[in-house]
């Protein structure tokens, strides 16, 4: 009975998402106001997100070029540095770890925005004004984090290599012409495809997650906080499930 | 003239509204009163169409709002300002902002005729020079005047108002009251307020309905709601000790 009420459940989200991504893929009552609205979410989402972007991509590159050099022991050639860090960059730590990162800091933010403006009326307000509420608020996010997800995955993919390159020389592990040389053995585009095609995927799922826990939140403070708890952790927990369907659609 | 035929609305296994008739008047100020739980607020929802009646419909001038889709809906939304309890208003925008958001949305005017409109209204409202402060900088009573210049903007033909003097101190509560009042006289709209506060109700109303448990069980003016006759409405309006004194026509 138990398994019955929670899968009768799951089904009732799946379809109020639905429901809710139908209204808001409906055509916006003004171009002008819609165009205003995308550049702020472009802004919100990608702009106020390429420190944080930056900051742990650094890091990373820096840290996986180490662990790498560490691990090779002297047996397998320097240049595995290069190529470790290029690929670890490329195939899963942009692509992935970067959306869930701004499932942190961007869903939790578009979560608590829509669930305040539920909780203090303004999106019946919306309503009775006869604005298409889901189409105003959540498409110009979707669309956003479509556009701008791709461009801080880039932009990780180029820091972490190039922090990468930079420790490697910097500490004596590698020197930069075997560090280049893996950068550049056996590199494939399409591991690159591949991996924007996965950010394309996450950066809907990350907005339109978040912001459909905020849309159905109802209460007060406390609701909009647990709706933005919950629109990070299944935000984390979809992107996890469709990055290994993914992974193996587009690997096979 | 607004009119609710036979409107019945469940929560499950709880019956809100049983069968609610009732009519606003065009240039009155038409109130619903009720007790907390009542249903007043479910009533206004079906009303303005945030929440579908079970059975019934309403209409507008005759237009039956319950049976049109989204679409031609809408046309008459744009008829509609809106009130709320908490003023509802876009706390990302400027009050000038928010008094010119839905012609913005719907008016088809240039920029210098929205400002020029959204100027007149809060010059109504008394607020000409808030235009430039956020909601969270402006009082409580004038955040409520930002939402009557809001619902005025695009000149309606219906208003309502959900407990339109909550959290507001008795001058400021009086001022919001003189100010409903006047408004529909000059729009000649049909003004429909929700409200327990029975010092609005002597000040504000032309017409009363009183709800209660779902069903309108009286309905009248002023003078027959100080006549009592109902036990449940008179529980309702001489609970305080003021209105006992005013109804013995004794000193306060």
């Amino acid at each position: 009975m138990k398994a019955y009420l929670r899968a009768m459940r799951w089904l009732f989200h799946i379809g109020r998402y639905m429901q809710l991504l139908s209204a808001s893929f409906r055509r916006p009552e003004k171009g002008r106001v819609f165009r205003s609205l995308l550049i702020r979410e472009l802004d919100a989402i990608g702009t106020q997100s390429i420190g944080i972007v930056a900051l742990l991509s650094l890091f990373m590159g820096a840290v996986i070029c180490l662990q790498t050099a560490h691990q090779i022991g002297g047996w397998i050639p320097v240049y595995t540095i290069g190529f470790t860090v290029r690929q670890t960059m490329i195939l899963e730590f942009s692509p992935t770890l970067i959306p869930v990162i701004l499932a942190g800091k961007v869903g939790s933010n578009i979560a608590s925005q829509i669930g305040t403006m539920r909780v203090t009326e303004q999106i019946d307000a919306l309503e009775i004004m006869g604005v298409n509420s889901a189409g105003y608020l959540i498409l110009p996010k979707i669309i956003a984090g479509l556009c701008i997800v791709p461009f801080l995955v880039i932009l990780s993919m180029v820091m972490g290599v190039g922090a990468g390159a930079w420790v490697g020389v910097a500490t004596g592990v590698s020197s930069l012409a075997d560090f280049e040389y893996g950068m550049q053995v056996d590199f494939h585009v399409f591991d690159v495809i591949y991996a924007l095609t996965k950010t394309v995927a996450f950066g809907f799922i990350l907005t339109s997650v978040s912001a459909y826990h905020g849309y159905y939140a109802a209460g007060g403070a406390l609701e909009v906080g647990r709706s933005s708890t919950r629109a990070v952790v299944w935000s984390v927990v979809i992107i996890m499930v469709t990055n290994l369907i993914l992974t193996q659609m587009l690997l096979n | 003239m607004i009119e609710l035929h036979n409107i019945s609305k469940s929560f499950g296994e709880h019956d809100v509204l049983k069968d609610i008739q009732a009519s606003f008047e065009r240039g009155k100020v038409n109130f619903v009163i009720g007790r907390s739980g009542s249903g007043k607020s479910v009533m206004t929802k079906c009303t303005v169409g945030l929440i579908e009646p079970d059975q019934g419909h309403v209409s507008y001038d005759g237009r039956n709002f319950t049976a049109l889709s989204r679409r031609d809906r809408k046309e008459i939304r744009q008829e509609i300002g809106m009130l709320f309890q908490g003023s509802a208003l876009f706390d990302s925008m400027t009050v000038q902002e928010n008094v010119s958001f839905p012609l913005k949305m719907f008016s088809g005017m240039t920029d210098a005729e929205i400002d020029r409109r959204a100027s007149e209204c809060l010059e109504r409202v008394e607020l000409a020079d808030a235009g430039s402060r956020f909601p969270a900088e402006c009082s409580g009573g004038m955040q409520k005047r930002v939402g009557i210049a809001r619902a005025i903007a695009m000149n309606p033909k219906y208003l309502f108002c959900d407990e339109p003097n909550s959290g507001l101190d008795p001058q400021t509560a009086i001022v919001i009251d003189q100010l409903i009042m006047e408004i529909t006289r000059e729009y000649n709209m049909t003004t429909v307020v929700i409200s327990h506060d029975m010092n609005s109700v002597m000040e504000a109303s032309d017409t009363i309905h009183f709800v209660h448990e779902g069903r309108i069980l009286w309905r009248g003016d002023r003078g027959g709601l100080l006549a009592g006759g109902v036990p449940e409405l008179e529980d309702f309006v001489f609970a305080s000790e003021l209105m006992r004194r005013i109804r013995k026509g004794g000193q306060v």
